[in-house]
């Protein structure tokens, strides 16, 4: 069967460095940190007191108050991220046949703040289930894909995806192959994670996931940095509006990149730590190449997952390192979590929009708060620390794992005719 | 207006997100006010908050209008 080519026309952000793509890009190429204190509630007693929230955001500036009570931030955000990439698009919604329009969104948890405060209003109570009417379809992780539908009337395939911090990449790879087989014309895909809450801080430090750095928020993720002591929890939402490419080429879109191809695998080893020797990491980056039809030398540009946890980057330098040989001393590797945080079920969303925007812009977004090298990753290879560099990217490939040992990689390519 | 009435009024003005002239005896929470069955299930649990009291279900499904609320609550509430 012939494949049908699936390319990007329309982008938006809503990040811990920038509340649109303009804001997001320029964040990205300045090596702007999002750490700061936690302002959405009372870190005080929590190991961890910091986090990359996004800044600024007061729901009634994009949503009326009934509106805005009825959903988790994690909707909000899905929707704002959403608004900015249909503009972009330029789609007319008039026009376009929704039947043939899906939403396939990503969230690793979905209404956290949800669950969280209707649990605690019951167990503080004394023992009457008086549970909010909207709690279930507050909460839940798919609402996101609901509401967006709605607000659009696309009525085509529409689900969310829950691969924890894969989440979105696994949302990007389902959207492509519903384009790719013919079932839908336009998907708006991405994802969106609200989970700086007592609950998702308390949980991962427990858990003793995320940096403890509190004396300097701003430089606690350093992904590859010898002194790295766990990821920085974030928030946000990115979308990106993915379409046939006859489809977009008739209406005459503007077309940021091809979604080229897709891997997915799993570790099948531990539900939290990688596989040491990053068995499932080289085999999605190896499917992914095989399903885009390109060699390993074709790759300009890896987005590591790279959470900056003392395993996770190094089980994955080692998959690059295995599956891309020598070639893995010419491409340029980066962790924009050093940046954004990690936005768990978002974080594949915005780092896609990380590398398309790599290929737009022919730049190398950098790994930012490198102090200190750590002997065990090879000094040969390129990790664009601290600095943003200009290079001539044709392909980008974009890595995301999450605990459960899934992996998915996508690859993106300029699109020169 | 009784203070009942004014609070009623303002849960209701809170939760549906409507303007208060909106607000008359009449206006019925599906119809004219913009609830779904929700709200409705929402604005009978925040009367029963407010005010204290159990609303049986049998007894909220007959509570569709501004007015209905009002009075049933003058009504029961000691």
């Amino acid at each position: 069967m012939n494949k049908r080519r699936v390319v990007v026309t329309g982008l938006g952000a809503l990040t811990p460095i920038g509340n649109n793509i303009q804001e997001y890009k320029q964040g990205l190429a300045n090596g702007v940190s999002g750490a700061a204190p936690i302002t959405r509630f009372n870190a005080e007693k929590f190991r961890t007191r910091f986090a990359c929230e996004v800044k600024g955001y007061d729901p009634v500036d994009h949503f009326d108050r009934k509106e805005a009570r009825r959903m988790d931030p994690f909707t909000q955000y899905a929707l704002i991220a959403c608004d900015e990439a249909i503009k972009d698009s330029g789609l007319n919604l008039e026009s376009i046949n929704s039947d043939r329009a899906g939403v396939i969104w990503g969230s690793g948890i979905g209404g956290l703040r949800t669950f969280q405060e209707e649990v605690s209003t019951f167990s503080n109570g004394e023992g009457n289930p008086r549970f909010n009417p909207f709690f279930i379809p507050k909460m839940i992780a798919d609402i996101s894909a609901g509401y967006i539908s709605i607000k659009y009337g696309f009525r085509g395939p529409n689900f969310v995806t829950v691969s924890a911090c894969a989440s979105a990449t696994n949302a990007l790879v389902d959207a492509m192959t519903y384009i790719r087989t013919g079932i839908a014309d336009i998907i708006i895909s991405g994802g969106s994670e609200a989970a700086v809450t007592e609950a998702g801080i308390g949980g991962f430090n427990a858990m003793k996931a995320l940096s403890e750095r509190n004396d300097s928020p701003e430089t606690a993720s350093r992904p590859f940095d010898k002194d790295r002591d766990g990821f920085v929890l974030g928030e946000g939402s990115g979308a990106l509006i993915l379409e046939d490419y006859e489809h977009a080429k008739a209406r005459g879109a503007k077309i940021y990149a091809e979604l080229l191809g897709g891997g997915m695998s799993a570790d099948a080893h531990h539900i939290t730590a990688p596989h040491p020797d990053g068995i499932g990491a080289s085999k999605v980056m190896e499917n992914a190449l095989r399903d885009a039809n390109l060699k390993p030398q074709d790759v300009d540009y890896i987005n590591v997952h790279g959470t900056s946890t003392p395993l996770g980057d190094v089980s994955e330098t080692l998959a690059i390192k295995n599956i891309f040989g020598e070639h893995a001393y010419d491409l340029n590797i980066s962790s924009t979590k050093s940046m954004t945080g990690h936005l768990l079920g978002a974080a594949g969303a915005i780092e896609a929009i990380a590398s398309v925007l790599a290929i737009e812009h022919q730049f190398v977004p950098p790994t930012i708060n490198h102090f200190t090298d750590d002997e065990s990753f090879d000094a040969k290879l390129d990790f664009t620390f601290n600095q943003a560099q200009e290079k001539e990217i044709n392909v980008a490939l974009s890595n995301t794992f999450g605990f459960g040992g899934h992996n998915v990689s996508i690859i993106f390519q300029k699109v020169t005719d | 207006m009784s203070e009942i009435a004014q609070k009623v009024k303002g849960i209701i003005i809170d939760k549906l997100g409507v303007e208060e002239s909106e607000v008359t005896p009449e206006a019925s929470f599906t119809n004219d006010l913009g609830a779904d069955s929700l709200d409705t299930v929402e604005l009978i649990m925040e009367f029963e908050k407010e005010f204290n009291i159990s609303i049986p279900d049998d007894q909220a499904e007959n509570i569709s209008t501004v007015g209905q609320a009002i009075s049933y609550l003058e009504e029961n509430i000691k």
